[in-house]
């Protein structure tokens, strides 16, 4: 690891740090009341007492946005090739799609929690629903994109319709798919949490609102980080996924 | 240089006396809006044989690129008659390898799968064409490279594969459109010899389009000078410089005469 890397590794480490003890000292020095700011320790020993707890909820969690997200994928890539190749759906749906996005997504959360119960069926519900929309637009954007040269190329070489579709245009559209799909998962993450806050006996969003009822608010901080680091681990599988799938290059919004 | 590059012998000039392809009173229109229309090419009329190596040279954008199509198929002529080895041209047809301005390689292939994408499109990727491919980058001076991707490969060596993915169906016609165009001056020169040295080794017939006066009196055995827009050819140039050329070639005399000559039918030698 040469220089560059190091400070490229360790600042936002330092960041962070410096952040939590600007924290401590302030919560130390103002006397802040641990119901309206808990101190670092509080959390960090939230965390280091409850941890099996955290896990086990996390899982569902997990599962949840998992669940969710792997939906808005297999349905969302299908339906933006349909969109993208059928004028006719595209001038009946794609109106409908775009309106649909004006609904707040919350809004919905009642209506699944009657549909699916209050189960983990409403959660991935919630989840895909939010999540789904992202990669539809992304991946339709992807498909139109195709450089019109590698489309005459084809041409030339008499290229069947299929071919053309997987040899050029769905791998050319992958740098969009994976952007969308980077949005889709942290979107997920939201979406799995509004379900759970609706109606809920399980997950991190559960907890949450529970310890908050109970004023124990070292483990509903400690549910939030728990949160976010989901959320981050989810993210870092699908760039993992972008680099195992696309070797050649970087997507549009790497970072 | 192995067989299976050089498979095609060159023909005797004499004896083809049916040429390969011939191109009769085209005239090519582009709708551009309601009632309104572009003459992008006005009756081009020439004749091509086996082997030969003919150049439209033209100012840019002055419908050389659209001739090329047409004769690729890629584009149908508005009139007149096109015909490769007296079969009309109605649309792409296997016999040709296309190599455009920009090298159109898909990033997400390697070097060698680039190369072999035309014979896995017909079907035939095996043992065999992958070992033309290989003997074509090693022809190309890209032998080393084959796993490498595109992204990592300077513009000239993206040039080169994207001629030998035009080469690897062994097609009777090679289109070329403004193919080193984009290189820098030394690269471009050092393509231009490769391209000889490929029409050496497997006498492949080239048309090839350029807006470059030298490069076109360098490679070719004919130049059909073109007018700006609508096409016409001005000046259809004999190119008699001895084989082989080489650098040598271009400060020669004769190489100068044909360069003014087709200087002053572009209107650019007063």
């Amino acid at each position: 690891m040469n220089l560059t890397n190091l400070v490229k590794f360790c600042s936002p480490v330092i960041g962070t740090l410096v952040i939590i003890v600007f924290w401590h000292y302030y919560v130390l020095i103002l006397d802040v009341n641990p119901v309206v700011l808990p101190s670092p320790e509080l959390v960090f020993r939230a965390i280091w007492e409850r941890w099996p707890l955290l896990l086990s909820e996390g899982w569902i969690t997990m599962l949840e946005c998992i669940y969710g997200f792997g939906l808005s994928v297999a349905l969302g890539i299908p339906i933006a090739v349909v969109m993208t190749y059928s004028r006719l759906m595209n001038l009946m749906f794609y109106p409908l799609l775009v309106a649909s996005q004006s609904i707040p997504k919350i809004a919905i959360a009642p209506i699944l929690l009657v549909w699916f119960g209050t189960g983990i069926e409403s959660k991935l519900a919630m989840a895909f629903f939010i999540a789904f929309f992202p990669m539809v637009v992304d991946t339709a954007t992807g498909l139109r994109a195709t450089p019109p040269e590698y489309l005459e190329l084809a041409r030339s070489m008499r290229c069947s319709r299929l071919q053309t579709f997987f040899k050029i245009q769905l791998p050319s559209a992958l740098p969009f798919i994976f952007s969308g799909a980077k949005i889709a998962v942290t979107l997920a993450v939201i979406g799995a949490v509004i379900g759970e806050f609706i109606g809920s006996t399980e997950g991190l969003g559960n907890l949450l609102l529970v310890a908050n009822s109970q004023i124990d608010t070292g483990l509903a901080w400690a549910s939030l980080a728990v949160l976010s680091w989901l959320g981050m681990l989810l993210y870092g599988v699908v760039v993992l996924a972008e680099r195992v799938i696309m070797p050649w290059g970087i997507s549009e919004t790497s970072h | 240089m192995k067989d299976n590059i050089a498979k095609k012998p060159r023909e005797d000039k004499a004896k083809a006396v049916s040429p390969l392809g011939r191109l009769e009173n085209i005239k090519k229109v582009f709708p551009t809006g309601r009632d309104e229309e572009v003459i992008a090419v006005e009756d081009v009329s020439f004749q091509f044989q086996r082997g030969e190596l003919v150049s439209l040279l033209g100012p840019s954008g002055c419908g050389k690129t659209t001739v090329l199509k047409m004769v690729g198929g890629l584009i149908s002529p508005t009139d007149g008659v096109l015909e490769i080895g007296g079969v009309p041209v109605t649309g792409p047809y296997p016999d040709v390898g296309i190599v455009f301005q920009s090298p159109t390689l898909m990033p997400w292939r390697s070097v060698l799968a680039n190369v072999l994408f035309p014979m896995e499109v017909i079907g035939k990727k095996n043992k065999s064409s992958k070992d033309r491919a290989m003997d074509l980058l090693k022809l190309t001076g890209l032998d080393g490279f084959e796993n490498a991707y595109p992204r990592q490969l300077s513009g000239g060596m993206q040039q080169r594969v994207a001629l030998c993915r035009a080469l690897i169906h062994e097609p009777s016609i090679l289109l070329m459109d403004e193919p080193f165009g984009a290189l820098d001056e030394l690269t471009r020169m050092e393509m231009n010899d490769l391209l000889l040295e490929i029409r050496r080794i497997n006498s492949a017939t080239v048309l090839f389009v350029t807006h470059s006066i030298s490069e076109a009196v360098y490679l070719s055995d004919r130049v059909l000078v073109f007018s700006k827009r609508p096409a016409t050819i001005a000046l259809e140039l004999d190119d008699d410089l001895s084989y082989p050329r080489s650098s040598e070639t271009r400060y020669s005399k004769r190489f100068t005469e044909l360069e003014k000559q087709a200087g002053i039918a572009l209107g650019v030698v007063k």
